[in-house]
């Protein structure tokens, strides 16, 4: 947890924030629509014995009352999928609609492609893609299971991601799910900050903006690029977001999202950030009972 | 990786190309239209999913349907070129390019409720039996072979899986991976 105490500054109810850090996670779920409606997923969890509440910014997301949310049928159906209730944001927020071309640029294990795929019912293109080879068989699964027959799943760098096997020469969206220190994770994994160090998050950050910066230039004018990640650092949030705007023909715009969240910051140590940065969230463990998270929205504009 | 080079070798009883392992093709709208050897078609893949299950040939108006390695069919709702070299296209629907074609767990599910034949309805132990993998015998009057299995949730008829039934006994088809201890 000591890694935490240089968010002191700019975190409000700071010892609530790290006492929400300390507490373990429960289990949420997020209704797969390809598979079920809400309402049926919900009657086969009752059916299921199992008990939940629904999620109030988002009826698809469910928090559940059991230890073993896999071993129900609307698991076997693949009307549920485990999926933490934060992690559920990023797509929420890209707003994809039926038909569109996405691309998940970073997307194992899948729950936020497969996520995109149930938005658009299932209808248009997402390319999942994602660099490590070990964990595109969990992509592989998860789409499967879930019945996503949108998806396409592709194993690249992303930085220098070519849409070559698709006959079409830009995104209408994209998704930045980006690798991170995973700080916002602390309370599902207990280890998360074990390695932690400043010279990490810079390493990480530079990774980041070369992706951030690819998704920028695969998608249209027009198009939507969502930036997200697990992590609490302005390192790989502001000043990543920071970089793409200095550097590619984009702009930061609002989102309607009701959760409860912090603005994005206009600075950090020596840096400063554009004002626009404050359109983004800080999602605090503390302020939904969630994990950490950090949006941005940003819109693809004119050269 | 035995076809590396990506380009496919030219069979020399057929004149047929054959097929490449390690990349998607689309299946050729008919027999006709055929290019490479032992391919499926379009056309015969809705025929298989009407003759034996009953789903109309309609409901994959909006899917193409693509090969990967011999005989392993995959059905896909997006754009993409072909040939492609990618990881994945939609879902695995069917294994032809054998006597007795056989459809998957997960296209069971997601296109299982089309179907009007060749669907067997399991009681709650059965259902319970048969996603933990158990092989169980049943009565069954209808044909032989792959069946869904499939059972009532929440009000409704839900597909579970594949079946083989033969002998008077269903075995259960579920990949490891799927099945679960209810």
């Amino acid at each position: 947890m000591e890694p935490l105490e240089r968010y002191r500054p700019i975190v409000d109810e700071f010892e609530a924030f790290l006492a929400a850090c300390d507490r373990p996670l429960g289990n949420a779920v997020r209704v797969n629509t390809i598979k079920a409606s809400v309402e049926r997923a919900t009657a086969a969890l009752e059916e299921d014995g199992v008990a939940f509440e629904q999620a109030a910014w988002n009826p698809r997301v469910l928090r559940l009352e059991t230890d073993s949310p896999g071993s129900t049928w609307s698991s076997v159906h693949g009307f549920t999928h485990g999926q933490e209730e934060v992690s559920a944001v990023p797509p929420v927020v890209l707003d994809p609609e039926p038909g569109e071309r996405v691309w998940d640029c970073c997307a194992a294990p899948g729950g936020k492609a497969t996520q995109i795929a149930s938005l658009m019912d299932d209808r248009g293109t997402v390319v999942a893609n994602d660099n490590n080879l070990g964990r595109i068989s969990a992509l592989r699964f998860n789409a499967e299971r879930l019945g996503a027959t949108s998806l396409a799943v592709t194993n690249a760098d992303a930085r220098n991601y070519s849409l070559k096997p698709f006959p079409f020469d830009a995104f209408d969206r994209t998704l930045v799910d980006a690798p991170c220190s995973c700080e916002g994770t602390i309370r599902k994994n207990p280890d998360a900050l074990d390695n932690w160090s400043e010279g990490h998050l810079h390493s990480v950050a530079g990774i980041q903006k070369g992706i951030l910066r690819r998704a920028i230039q695969t998608t249209r004018e027009g198009g939507t690029v969502v930036y997200s990640t697990c992590t609490f650092a302005p390192e790989e949030n502001e000043a990543v977001v920071q970089h793409a705007i200095e550097n590619e023909p984009c702009r930061v715009v609002d989102f309607d999202l009701d959760l409860e969240y912090a603005p994005g910051l206009r600075e950090w140590n020596d840096e400063t950030f554009d004002p626009t940065l404050e359109r983004a969230a800080r999602i605090y463990p503390h302020h939904n009972d969630t994990g950490g998270f950090f949006v941005a929205k940003l819109e693809v504009t004119a050269e | 990786m035995t076809d590396g080079d990506g380009t496919a070798a030219e069979d020399r009883d057929t004149g047929l190309e054959s097929n490449v392992g390690q990349r998607f093709d689309r299946l050729p709208a008919t027999a006709a239209e055929r290019t490479v050897e032992g391919r499926a078609s379009r056309r015969e893949v809705l025929e298989y999913f009407e003759d034996r299950f009953g789903i109309p040939p309609e409901t994959f108006d909006d899917y193409s349907f693509w090969e990967k390695g011999a005989g392993k069919i995959w059905i896909y709702a997006g754009e993409a070129s072909s040939p492609v070299e990618i990881e994945a296209i939609g879902m695995t629907c069917l294994r032809t390019r054998q006597e007795h074609w056989k459809p998957t767990t997960d296209f069971v599910q997601r296109f299982g409720r089309h179907a009007s034949e060749c669907v067997i309805e399991l009681d709650p132990e059965a259902a319970r039996r048969f996603v933990a993998g158990e092989d169980q015998e049943l009565e069954w009057d209808g044909d032989w072979g792959y069946l869904i299995a499939a059972h009532e949730i929440a009000g409704d008829l839900e597909p579970i899986g594949v079946g083989l039934y033969v002998h008077g006994e269903l075995r259960s088809m579920v990949p490891k991976g799927r099945q679960r201890e209810l």
